[in-house]
């Protein structure tokens, strides 16, 4: 059977179309869920897709993590569903406290939008599994707030037990701490990264293809952990 | 509140009235009066103000713009033309293209950030009202001298709101221009191009159709924000407690705006709306004006009904208002229900304010009272026609007269190095990335090209790589030395950067930016212009589908250069044959397509390097335009080029430097027989292109090239051992060029004088 894989869309979500075609590209059915639905629809996994949901108002993911499909995604996720969320998904990955430290304003105050080189540090998580631990790979970056920060005490914790999935290489775009660009629930199911995988999965639209491996490693994932027949 | 209704307006006729404090001459007042047979009540006369203002009824332009419609070229293409919100183009395959330009210069003077951001949020909502999902947005830039401090606060502001505004919105940003030059100080030029997709049967149209049909406001409520002049009615005629003094430019909002989208297409999909209408300039007023002229002819509208931010808008405020991201419906009485419940699962309030009927008349109630009554047409469609006079300025025979002939130009190799390296880094030529970095152009993932090549490139379709291209150019130095052949060549520009790119050009929208119509030398260069694009656009076969006047960008006396922005957009079967700007592997064949003469005048040499703007603009063939663009789409067609680059501002020099920079690898060049290597370097003759053959291509390449008997010189091969640009042929030396050094040079002028 097909994994199936849930894009949950907010109102103001953008890349949730985006996220879907990577989970097809890599062999998944996707699933739309909408932000008002009472259940997950019985999916294998979850992708927060990256977008401005609900405006940003208050701060990014603020609002989001009240949305009524939120309450059975964490319930969910701490169940050992496997969830992605890039940028936005990220931020609201961190507001739901899924993942621990939040995001803030880049440095220097500009959006931006680039080819970011990261190197993958974990190939342990669920959505990292198909990586090489140490692998560069380049993917498009495009945030206004992805500057990650935790307490030194969290980032230790973080680094000690090998949670950081993936730093930025060559330059810091937005003053992450430690250059941090994605991390991982101690479980390994719940991952948020900052630059966009699904925006790097064909070659005519994306710099690489260096991003569909996050959704290789999912399905890789769900079918050696017996949730799907290969 | 005293409200002036229309039996008022009966049994006052001498009550005077504020109409020239709004922006109308006595004699238009007079024609309204006779058009009512009565004085016009203060809402009525607020709805006339603004829709015969020049921005909204063209009525200086008009008599010239009707060119774009007698010198229309046999064109398959068109399924809608000028006249609606934005033309419709046939691309084939079931899909259609809709694209507009606009202009939002004045609010984006007074308020920078705001006023870029609601220009985009406008533009789009031209777009979903059409029945197309915008699927990418471009912004042709102009500003002031990058020295003068106040070009730092304008640039900064405007970069902001149109990334702020656009990024949230979701619609990648894939090109535009950025243009330097001391006319635009006062008066900065920001124009939005938003380009949609959709399938032939969505196209939908403004108009009110169907007797007993709802008229439904849906969107953003309903603010004091946008109002500017008609605070003149406000105070005039209402007790002084209210806020009298009320912003005149917009604010945005695009998370409202992308809900906005979401919801407007699923209820035009779900074959929910009879007519739509975006609201822009002129609000309300706009909307239901046209909405009835454009129908059965009759409308009544209960104003009360509005949804408003502030309770104490007045009913003139209401119609005025240009709150941004609402959007008006007609829609039949049994589907109302579903129409709602589409607006609730966005979150979008609706409400129905008015309905159609066959009076003839658009009446507006207030609490009661009739306060509008007046023919649709003569708000909408009926305004003014002026026949501005235009004559020739004595002055252009001394600014053509003084060419670039007597300029110094370098003399040795060490010289035209120097000059190299100085122009890559002009603000004219140097990288726009700091600018283009702060624009998401990756959402939606169907971009396949995007600034800095030569058009953005768009995939319409996944399954059978279906897509489109567009650019936007003008060198505005060109139309000031001759307005019809600048206009001219700025669509022979535009068309080119389409076909460099692998896509046929198809169709055109303009922005025509220009100083005061009342000033006779510039509504001769708008003359001009608009001519001269009109004839070219006969001549090439790509029909104006749309477009966008713009005057009084004037301080004082001194107007802006003419500047009528061009946008071309190309159709493209497989965007996997698309043709990028950067060469690839070593030994590809480096060649020039057309030719190059001694043409400098208006050239980004002369006004960087020396401050010159005079002489004649370069020659321009429009049917060696034309070939120059067969060769280049066959060519991407039949998979003969790595890499092809247009030829315009700063030359060949700054061609090839760009396909340097995009690129990495290393190029050795010589300069051709009989050219001077300044001349080969710097001049701007148009038609002309850089590309590069795979060699086992080249014969093909040559051949299509004789085929078509246009002038082909090979000037060089990649080099993948080298990391310079060389070039040979120089007062008898070689220059060599790091790559690196050019990058640098190029990419840190926009962060010096801007970050």
């Amino acid at each position: 059977m097909t994994p199936r894989v849930g894009v949950i869309t907010f109102p103001g979500s953008l890349d949730d179309k985006d996220a879907a075609r990577a989970v097809r590209l890599a062999g998944g059915e996707s699933v739309s869920l909408w932000h008002a639905d009472a259940d997950l629809h019985s999916v294998d996994a979850v992708v927060l897709p990256g977008g401005f949901s609900y405006g940003d108002y208050l701060r990014c993911g603020a609002i989001a993590k009240f949305a009524p499909v939120m309450g059975k995604l964490v319930d969910a996720a701490n169940g050992g569903l496997p969830v992605l969320g890039i940028c936005n998904g990220f931020q609201v990955l961190t507001e739901s406290h899924l993942l621990p430290g939040a995001l803030t304003r880049n440095d220097h105050l500009h959006f931006i939008c680039r080819d970011q080189k990261l190197r993958i540090e974990n190939n342990s998580s669920m959505w990292t599994s198909n990586y090489e631990i140490g692998q560069e790979i380049l993917i498009p970056l495009k945030n206004g707030e992805g500057g990650y920060v935790a307490d030194e005490k969290t980032l230790d914790e973080l680094e000690g037990e090998g949670r950081v999935i993936a730093r930025y290489l060559e330059i810091n775009p937005n003053g992450s701490r430690r250059e941090i660009a994605g991390i991982t629930n101690a479980r390994g199911n719940v991952v948020g990264i900052m630059p966009h995988p699904e925006h790097a999965v064909e070659k005519l639209t994306g710099p690489t293809t260096d991003g569909l491996r996050f959704f290789t490693s999912l399905l890789t994932s769900l079918v050696n952990n017996g949730k799907v027949s290969a | 509140m005293s409200i002036d209704t229309v039996s008022d307006a009966i049994s006052s006729p001498k009550t005077s009235q504020p109409f020239a404090e709004l922006g109308l001459k006595k004699d238009e007042y007079e024609s309204i009066r006779e058009i009512l047979g009565r004085r016009p009540t203060s809402s009525e006369l607020a709805m006339y103000s603004v829709m015969w203002s020049e921005h909204c009824s063209y009525k200086s332009s008009k008599v010239h713009l009707r060119q774009f419609g007698t010198k229309v070229p046999k064109n398959d293409s068109m399924l809608v033309g000028i006249g609606e919100n934005a033309g419709v183009v046939d691309i084939g395959q079931g899909w259609a293209v809709t694209f507009k330009v606009e202009s939002h210069n004045h609010p984006s003077y007074v308020e920078p950030y705001q006023g870029a951001a609601t220009g985009i949020g406008g533009i789009v909502r031209d777009i979903i009202s059409m029945g197309a999902r915008p699927v990418a947005v471009m912004d042709p830039l102009r500003f002031g001298d990058p020295e003068n401090p106040d070009t730092r606060r304008v640039l900064t502001g405007i970069v902001s709101g149109i990334g702020g505004y656009g990024n949230c919105l979701g619609l990648p940003n894939i090109g535009g221009e950025i243009v330097f030059d001391s006319s635009y100080q006062g008066n900065p030029l920001v124009n939005a191009l938003c380009v949609g997709t959709m399938k032939h049967e969505d196209i939908h149209l403004a108009k009110a159709s169907g007797v007993g049909n709802a008229v439904i406001l849906y969107g953003a409520r309903t603010g004091g924000d946008g109002i500017g002049g008609v605070s003149v009615l406000a105070s005039e005629t209402f007790d002084a407690d209210g806020p009298a003094k009320r912003p005149s430019v917009q604010v945005g909002d695009p998370f409202m705006e992308k809900l906005l989208i979401e919801c407007t297409l699923e209820v035009l999909h779900a074959g929910l709306v009879e007519g739509i209408q975006d609201l822009g300039g002129a609000g309300i007023s706009c909307a239901t004006s046209e909405l009835a002229s454009n129908g059965e002819g009759g409308m009544h509208v209960w104003l009360d009904r509005v949804l408003l931010r502030d309770s104490t808008l007045s009913p003139e405020e209401i119609l005025m208002s240009e709150s941004q991201e609402r959007m008006c419906a007609v829609v039949e009485p049994a589907k109302i229900d579903a129409f709602m419940a589409v607006c609730k699962k966005w979150d979008v309030e609706a409400v129905v304010i008015g309905e159609v009927n066959n009076s003839g008349r658009l009446t507006v109630e207030w609490h009661g009272q009739e306060i509008v009554n007046v023919p649709p047409r003569s708000v909408a469609h009926d305004g003014p026609v002026y026949e501005r006079p235009y004559a020739r300025p004595d002055w252009m025979d001394v600014r053509q007269s003084s060419g670039p002939e007597n300029l110094v130009r370098p003399k040795s190799a060490d010289e035209v190095k120097q000059t190299w390296l100085t122009m890559t880094g002009t603000p004219n030529l140097a990288s726009k990335s700091w600018v283009t970095s702060q624009y998401d152009r990756y959402v939606m993932g169907n971009t396949v090209l995007a600034q800095p090549e030569d058009s953005g490139m768009i995939r319409v379709d996944e399954k059978t790589g279906l897509g489109i291209a567009v650019s936007t150019d003008c060198n505005a130095r060109f139309a000031a030395l001759d307005p019809y052949k600048g206009a001219q060549l700025a669509l022979a520009e535009s068309y080119r950067n389409v076909a460099v790119t692998g896509a046929k050009p198809l169709a055109v929208t303009n922005c025509l930016n220009f100083g005061s119509p009342e000033d006779p030398a510039v509504m001769w260069q708008f003359e001009q212009a608009v001519t001269g694009l009109a004839d070219a656009c006969l001549e090439m076969g790509t029909p104006v589908t749309g477009g966008n006047v713009s005057f009084y960008n004037q301080t004082g006396e001194v107007a802006i250069h003419p500047t009528p922005v061009i946008g071309v957009l190309g159709v493209i079967q497989d965007v996997d044959r698309r043709t990028p700007m950067a060469w690839q592997r070593d030994g590809e064949i480096v060649y020039v397509l057309g030719t190059t003469r001694d043409e400098l005048a208006g050239s980004e040499w002369a006004h960087a390097i020396h401050k010159h703007l005079g002489g004649l603009p370069p020659a321009l063939d429009l049917q060696a335009e034309m070939t120059l663009a067969e060769i280049l789409v066959a060519g991407s067609r039949n998979e003969l080029f790595a890499a092809a680059h247009d030829v315009s501002e700063g030359g060949i020099a700054q061609t090839i430097a760009e396909m340097a920079m995009r690129s990495g690898v290393g190029v050795r060049l010589e300069v051709p027989a009989g050219l001077e290597a300044f001349t080969f370097l710097w001049s701007e003759s148009a038609t002309r292109a850089v590309v590069v053959v795979p060699q086992d291509r080249n014969d093909e390449f040559l051949a299509l090239c004789e085929s078509k008997s246009f002038p082909v010189t090979k000037i060089g091969v990649v080099d993948a051992l080298s990391k310079s640009v060389e070039l040979a042929g120089v007062f008898g030396e070689s220059i060599s060029m790091d790559i690196d050094e050019l990058r640098t040079i190029s990419e840190e002028t926009l962060p010096r004088l801007f970050g």
